[in-house]
């Protein structure tokens, strides 16, 4: 394998990894509020097909990412208000989120398929990325180089910050916090909203950077695996970074066997393209035979919060 | 100088309840005043309201001599009244630091916080690591971080509930030696307990409450532990009537080398357990939370499947393999810890609840169908003989108060009249009436032939019950001896681990 084929893989594997990093760290944020959001798929779709039909409108990329991290908040405040407000169950509502998702993007999408855009380009200009060792480094577009910095701003936050202690102990015993004096419905809402930013902005993802036009269900159950990869990292910022990559290189595999022929067709193209799924089962069934996993969980997750009196 | 503290004519009233009652009172700067009473005796009321998080309907506060109203617990820290809660509100997976941070109302630096809480721990000697995650801390442990944050607030009045009911003896005197410092430097304690001893060894003053209205105010130290125990009942006290000079019968329940395996991060499994336990017999086992307790009971009652049949024997029948239910069937019965949720589902009622364990031994399941006649009948026998306060069968566990909920659970396990009985801090949170009824009724159960085993972290409970006495520490049994042969500072050093005066004995 040549330097170039291999530099063209991982661009393309960090490509491929971006929007599940973006929607998984939203994600991690409401979970460690002591949320389960399930809808991650559905607010994706929303915000991917916001960004297409402001693409296609305005040709506007970055307008088009802020209209779709907005979309992605208005759909995780339907979530919020009937789990927060209402305490409805949240895996419930969060499924139910999902298939609106779906529909509603369908339906918003109707006379926009087979419509091409323009992808985001690289961030920087094409000079430093010209050698195939800079463009490592400096061939991404701005969403890639925005996921980098989420991972360590939410670990920053969580680790570092009083607001991320707040948001943790509200996660961890949500009457505690309540008794001290924090908000726990505060707090809660304002990380499904910004789970539902994070959503948006990874369904921009996908006509912004992975396929220019806009196809019914495009974001093809990514935001499943973000979900489950929550759990895989056992909620810390940095491992998430490690699985979401191993994902995309399992997704990147099945696009160059598929290409190149070469020994990697010897397995067929659907078990290929079953495999990151294939993967997020086995990961979460070596996840659960480990017994301290558990622990890092926080322990308010899924649970509504009813305080007393 | 002015009362540091004085309540005249507080009244609160309750929906059917009149849980203060014209209460007036005074706490000196520098004094240790302890305040007693029953359960529902208007205790916690009273001090919720001095810590503003109830507001009295009547009456007036004084603090250092002027007239206050104290809106929210925030406002009693910013006049100086801090508080240790009865049970802690504290995030297990977060650190100590982090833990105290969240706590505290202004927004200090970490690493100043962490100076400060090094200072206040170095001046009362309550030693503990900041960057510890609470979840690997022993409960005494867990105290002291309450303690450290109502200190760094330089409280002039520190209310204390109920502190030392899980403590080890040894834990209790560094606690008291810090509160006597605390004192000695002007600022008052208001002290929680039903411990007379402890409050006749610690407090200057007594205030006694019994029904919302305040019965007497003495000095502890001029009173004996009996006459303030009638003050709080009202009555003369019944003692536990135990036949002298009993023996007991045959070896009924043999545990040999008992061992579990470690489930969980936080589990204690419990190895090499031995012991055995003869009609007849009360065998008291005393160790701090978290030393195994939980294995060893879940152990016995069958919750955690044996690996051998012989490491448990009933009248020499190997158990060791046997489920709940088979166990259940062969005469043991069990009460865990957790009363709502283990012992008794919240949701359920009663009746069903006393379905859920006397099935077998019962007869209230008959080819698959419930006998549901049987089981309101059997619930109703137990809220009759062991004066549950509940509507009746038909209430939900869930509805009952913690006191009451455990009646009705002892009631249920020991009309069973199981051969064997396993139980877990039977009288934790129940006031001392309830307590002696609970106490007689395992005394009688081993006076018809009974084998009990009483885990417990209340030494009183188990000096005053037990036969036999054995310690458990990090999973590992003492040797059992007759309770008799045990003085209060061994079983204390028993407790906190130290081994040494076993090869003695």
């Amino acid at each position: 394998m040549t330097l170039e084929l291999a530099i063209a893989i991982l661009v393309t594997v960090v490509g491929a990894s971006t929007p599940i990093l973006i929607a998984a760290m939203g994600e991690l944020i409401v979970e460690k509020s002591g949320v389960l959001n399930l809808g991650v798929e559905g607010m994706m779709l929303v915000g991917a097909i916001a960004a297409f039909v402001v693409l296609f409108t305005t040709g506007n990329h970055y307008l088009a990412i802020l209209v779709a991290a907005a979309a992605g908040v208005a759909t995780s405040l339907i979530f919020g208000f009937l789990t927060l407000s209402l305490s409805a169950n949240q895996t419930a509502t969060g499924l139910a989120l999902t298939i609106f998702g779906t529909g509603f993007s369908a339906l918003a999408g109707q006379g926009y398929s087979a419509r091409p855009v323009t992808l985001l380009g690289p961030l920087f200009p094409s000079e430093l990325a010209a050698h195939p060792i800079w463009r490592v480094l400096f061939g991404y577009s701005a969403l890639v180089y925005f996921s980098f910095a989420l991972v360590f701003s939410v670990w920053w936050f969580l680790k570092k910050t009083r607001a991320g202690l707040i948001l943790r102990a509200v996660g961890e015993n949500d009457l505690s916090a309540h008794s001290i004096g924090y908000s726990v419905v505060g707090v809660r809402y304002m990380a499904v909203m910004f789970g539902g930013a994070m959503a948006g902005i990874a369904g921009a993802c996908f006509p912004l950077l992975l396929t220019p036009q806009w196809a019914e269900r495009m974001t093809a159950g990514r935001g499943w695996i973000a979900v489950a990869l929550v759990v895989f990292a056992s909620w810390k910022p940095f491992r998430l970074l490690a699985g979401a990559y191993l994902f995309g290189l399992v997704m990147t595999m099945e696009l160059y066997a598929k290409a190149s022929g070469g020994p990697l067709s010897v397995i067929p193209a659907e078990l290929w393209a079953a495999m990151p799924y294939l993967a997020t089962i086995a990961v979460l069934v070596l996840i659960s035979l480990r017994r301290d996993a558990s622990t890092n969980a926080p322990a308010c997750l899924g649970k509504p919060f009813l305080p007393s009196n | 100088m002015p009362n540091r503290l004085e309540l005249s004519g507080i009244t609160k009233q309750f929906p059917g309840v009149l849980a203060n009652d014209q209460v007036s009172f005074a706490v000196k700067p520098g004094e240790i005043h302890a305040l007693l009473g029953e359960n529902g005796a208007g205790k916690s009321t009273l001090v919720k309201m001095i810590y503003g998080i109830m507001a009295p309907d009547a009456g007036e506060i004084r603090w250092n001599g002027v007239p206050v109203v104290v809106p929210n617990p925030k406002a009693a820290r910013k006049l100086g009244i801090g508080m240790v809660f009865q049970h802690f509100s504290l995030f297990e997976a977060l650190t100590v630091l982090e833990n105290i941070a969240l706590g505290m109302d202004a927004k200090i630096p970490s690493r100043e916080l962490e100076q400060r809480i090094r200072a206040v721990m170095q001046t009362y000697g309550l030693l503990l690591d900041p960057h510890r995650t609470v979840a690997t801390l022993s409960v005494g442990e867990r105290q002291r971080i309450e303690i450290v944050r109502a200190l760094l607030l330089d409280p002039q009045l520190l209310i204390m509930d109920e502190p030392t009911s899980v403590l080890t003896p040894q834990e209790v005197d560094q606690l008291f030696t810090v509160l006597r410092k605390l004192a000695a430097e002007g600022c008052s304690i208001l002290y929680i307990s039903h411990k007379l001893h402890e409050i006749k060894a610690l407090c200057d003053t007594a205030t006694i409450l019994r029904g919302g209205k305040l019965v007497d105010t003495c000095d502890p130290k001029q009173e004996t532990s009996r006459s303030m125990a009638e003050k709080m009942i009202g009555t003369g006290l019944k003692d536990i009537i135990k036949p002298e000079g009993r023996t007991f019968g045959e070896p009924k329940l043999v545990v040999n080398r008992l061992r579990t395996k470690k489930t969980g991060h936080f589990d204690v499994p419990v190895d090499g357990v031995t012991f055995t336990v003869h009609a007849g017999e009360i065998l008291g086992i005393a160790g701090v939370a978290g030393n195994g307790q939980n294995a060893l009971l879940d152990a016995l009652s069958g919750e955690i499947r044996g690996e051998e049949r012989d490491a448990i024997t009933i009248d020499g029948l190997g158990i060791g393999l046997m489920d709940t239910t088979e166990r259940r069937r062969h005469g043991l019965c069990a009460v865990p810890e957790e009363r709502n949720g283990h012992a008794a589902v919240g949701d359920f009622s009663l009746a069903d609840n006393s379905v859920l364990t006397a099935r077998d031994r019962l007869g209230m399941v008959v080819l698959g169908l419930i006998n549901s006649g049987a089981a309101r009948t059997y619930t109703g026998k137990v809220i009759a003989d062991f004066a549950v306060k509940a509507l009746g069968p038909a209430s939900t566990a869930g509805s009952l108060s913690g006191g009451n909920l455990q009646k009705y659970i002892m009631g249920r396990e020991i009309l069973q009249k199981p051969s064997v009985l396993v139980v877990s801090q039977p009288t934790w949170g129940v006031d001392a009436g309830a307590a002696a009824a609970i106490h007689q009724a395992l005394v009688d159960l081993a006076a018809a032939g009974s084998a009990i085993v009483v885990i417990s972290q209340d030494l009183d409970e188990l000096r005053a019950l037990s036969d036999t006495l054995a310690v458990i520490n990090m999973g590992q049994l003492s040797a059992a001896r007759p309770v008799s042969a045990f003085s209060v500072d061994e079983i204390g050093l028993l407790m906190g681990g130290v081994h040494g005066t076993e090869a003695a004995a």
